[in-house]
């Protein structure tokens, strides 16, 4: 009760208090995802109606749209977690950030394969170089160059406040690109771009896609905090073994 | 013998692998090349496929130009080379192995990766193979060719800048043939032009298997003592 | 090391590094189971003339010549070089570190096991060689030459970094390699407390 709102926040940033409660949240989380995600499939397959236009294609939508939503979303995280990491100097943050951004990675390169399986029957080709994958595209590479940073810095204490200045550079940069390509796109190629809005959908299809939403995002702070708990340990063993290389001369 | 050669190759392979290694930077640069350039000659689809096997060609050879700095480098930095100088392996077959080890985690990784790419540049999917086999017969010759260039600029302070520009001079031949070989097939008469071109490609990583490291190793007694 | 007629023969050597005479006209031999110690000012010359022993640096005038030792076989071969640089590789462990030397030099069996054990690097053994302190580095780049029997040590300043328990186990080390027979050329200001040490004088005047 005497504590103040600072405090509070640090003391969550404690490893070990962390450590026990994602250990009690994981499993409720993981099955909560497991659930939504298979209603979500299952309303998403077999009782939703197919498309009048794409036919039984659409259904790819179910798990595209989502994974598409998730690596905005991660980023999202991943900036959010870089900019207390620089500011609060939280030990949990950068943990946070480096752990965000090899699953918005993953959702992002899922958007774009998925986005790929419907483009080749939807438009006849695998790849289009419409606005909106352009910049799928670019975010896919600011995760991957975020994650080529964090490896190719020995020293974790350097490696976060480097990441996190890039993540940083990145959330400022993604609305300027992201205009960038939009406006790039409509000056070469007119309204024969294919509009992936598509037309105002359908009640029985906002359902499952609503549903599978919740459950990716579900799924992504389950995986986060999975890895979370990985890099922390990983920074124990690490301590763990400096620890001994020092003590071994006794 | 056998086992000191397969011993450098292996921590070569691993090291290049591992964290700091840059390992995948290659395929990393090789990708954001190839996905900008629509970005500069715009999203046109036949202007991208008729773009694309240049395109592809000249992004792998300029990924594969960034890790060579490093081939022996490295070593020489941290005292390892003159260790490795004085093994029982003499210093040709010492370059051989750091050039197989430099294929296999740049070269390799590349040509996994530019079919990938070639849907991104709108390659049809029928010219596939052919651009892989010919990435297969041709990228040998940019590890032994870089080695040459490697060492010949070891111990030189911004090293890797200057082994590029003399090193991209020697992979011309790779990229005239490597593109000859895909775009024959575009002709339809693949038969002639294609197989010959291939073959060429093939003769130059022999070639280049047998000179590079002779050059290398030169170059590296010439730098080093 | 079996054989005892191992002799190294250096005469008339000279050093001419950027135009200038580092040395000239060095000339000392050494048998099987002597040591040599170089002493000289900075600059004098003690490291080129180890490098230039062990092949790594080219000779100008002069020649060596290790006789008595295997004749399939340069000096470089039959020599072991510990210089100012470790050659180490940060991700790599201790074990991974003297298993890759033992492969790549052509180490007997159990010489992995004999370096760790010679440097007391044993419970070092699956850490990575980035965790290591300068003198434990220092150890392990050391440890090296028990991986694979040579017979000449070429030592530049082999006990910087090290605190007195690994000089003295240092010194157990090469007293080792002298009573099987081997050679020892040392740059160092350490005192070995080795029962065949000589000294080599190099600088303003030379002494053989």
């Amino acid at each position: 009760m005497s504590l103040t709102a600072a405090q509070r926040f640090h003391a969550y940033a404690n490893p070990a208090r962390f450590m026990a409660l994602s250990d009690r949240l994981l499993t409720p989380l993981w099955a909560a995802a497991l659930l939504t995600i298979a209603v979500g499939l299952w309303f998403a397959l077999f009782n939703s109606p197919p498309d009048y236009q794409q036919g039984e294609t659409v259904r790819i939508m179910y798990v595209h749209v989502p994974s598409a939503w998730l690596a905005m979303f991660g980023y999202s995280v991943m900036a959010f977690a870089s900019a207390i990491a620089l500011i609060f100097r939280h030990p949990l943050a950068d943990v946070a950030a480096k752990s965000a951004a090899p699953i918005g990675a993953a959702f992002t390169f899922l958007a774009l394969v998925t986005g790929s399986l419907w483009g080749k029957p939807m438009w006849g080709t695998w790849w289009e170089w419409d606005a909106r994958m352009t910049s799928v595209l670019i975010l896919l590479f600011l995760y991957l160059g975020y994650m080529a940073l964090w490896a190719a810095i020995e020293d974790p204490v350097r490696a976060a406040r480097a990441a996190a200045v890039l993540a940083l550079a990145g959330a400022i940069n993604i609305p300027v690109i992201r205009y960038s390509v939009v406006w790039w796109n409509t000056l070469h190629q007119p309204a024969s771009v294919f509009r992936m809005d598509g037309p105002t959908i359908a009640p029985s299809m906002l359902l499952p896609l609503g549903l599978m939403a919740i459950g990716f995002t579900l799924l992504f702070l389950a995986l986060h905090l999975v890895r979370m708990r990985a890099e922390i340990m990983r920074r124990r063993v690490r301590a763990l073994r400096l620890a001994r290389a020092s003590s071994s001369e006794a | 013998m056998r086992r000191a050669f397969l011993a450098l190759a292996a921590r070569d392979i691993r090291l290049a692998a591992g964290i700091g290694g840059g390992g995948g930077m290659a395929v990393f640069f090789f990708l954001t090349v190839v996905a900008i350039v629509p970005l500069g000659v715009g999203p046109d689809r036949p202007v991208l496929e008729l773009l694309a096997p240049g395109m592809l060609w000249v992004g792998l050879l300029l990924a594969s130009l960034l890790t060579l700095d490093r081939m022996f480098q490295a070593d020489v930095e941290d005292g390892s080379f003159d260790l490795l100088s004085m093994g029982p392996l003499p210093l040709e077959l010492v370059a051989v192995a750091k050039s197989l080890a430099h294929w296999v985690v740049t070269g390799l990784p590349l040509v996994v990766a530019a079919p990938v790419l070639g849907i991104l540049l709108n390659l049809p999917p029928e010219r596939m193979p052919l651009l892989v086999m010919a990435m297969l017969a041709g990228t040998p010759a940019l590890s032994f060719i870089g080695a040459v260039g490697a060492a010949l600029t070891v111990g030189i302070r911004r090293g890797g800048l200057l082994a590029s520009l003399l090193v991209l001079p020697f992979y011309i031949p790779v990229l005239i043939f490597g593109v000859g070989a895909v775009e024959a097939a575009a002709g339809g008469f693949e038969g002639q032009a294609g197989m010959q071109a291939m073959l060429l490609l093939g003769a130059i990583s022999l070639a280049s298997f047998v000179i590079g490291p002779l050059g290398a190793a030169a170059a590296l007694r010439a730098n080093l003592r | 090391m079996t054989t005892s007629d191992l002799r190294l023969h250096v005469s008339d050597l000279a050093c001419i590094r950027g135009g200038r005479v580092v040395f000239e006209g060095i000339s000392f031999e050494a048998g099987a189971g002597e040591a040599l110690v170089l002493t000289g000012p900075n600059g004098a010359g003690k490291s080129s003339l180890l490098r230039q022993i062990a092949g790594l640096l080219d000779i100008e005038q002069g020649t060596i010549a290790l006789t008595g030792g295997d004749p399939e076989r340069g000096i470089a071969e039959q020599a072991h070089y510990a210089g100012h640089l470790d050659g180490l590789k940060p991700p790599m462990t201790v074990l991974e570190t003297l298993r890759f030397w033992a492969a790549f030099l052509g180490g007997a069996a159990g010489g992995v096991e004999t370096a760790l054990e010679a440097m007391a690097l044993a419970p070092l053994a699956d850490l990575p060689a980035a965790y290591l302190s300068a003198g434990q580095k220092r150890r392990l780049s050391l440890a090296r030459l028990a991986v694979s029997p040579r017979p000449l040590w070429l030592l530049d300043e082999p006990s910087v970094a090290l605190d007195a328990a690994s000089v003295a186990r240092l010194r157990a080390f090469m007293a080792g390699h002298l009573a099987g027979g081997g050679i020892i050329v040392a740059a160092t200001h350490l005192d070995l407390g080795l029962p065949v040490a000589r000294e080599l004088r190099l600088g303003r005047e030379v002494a053989a």
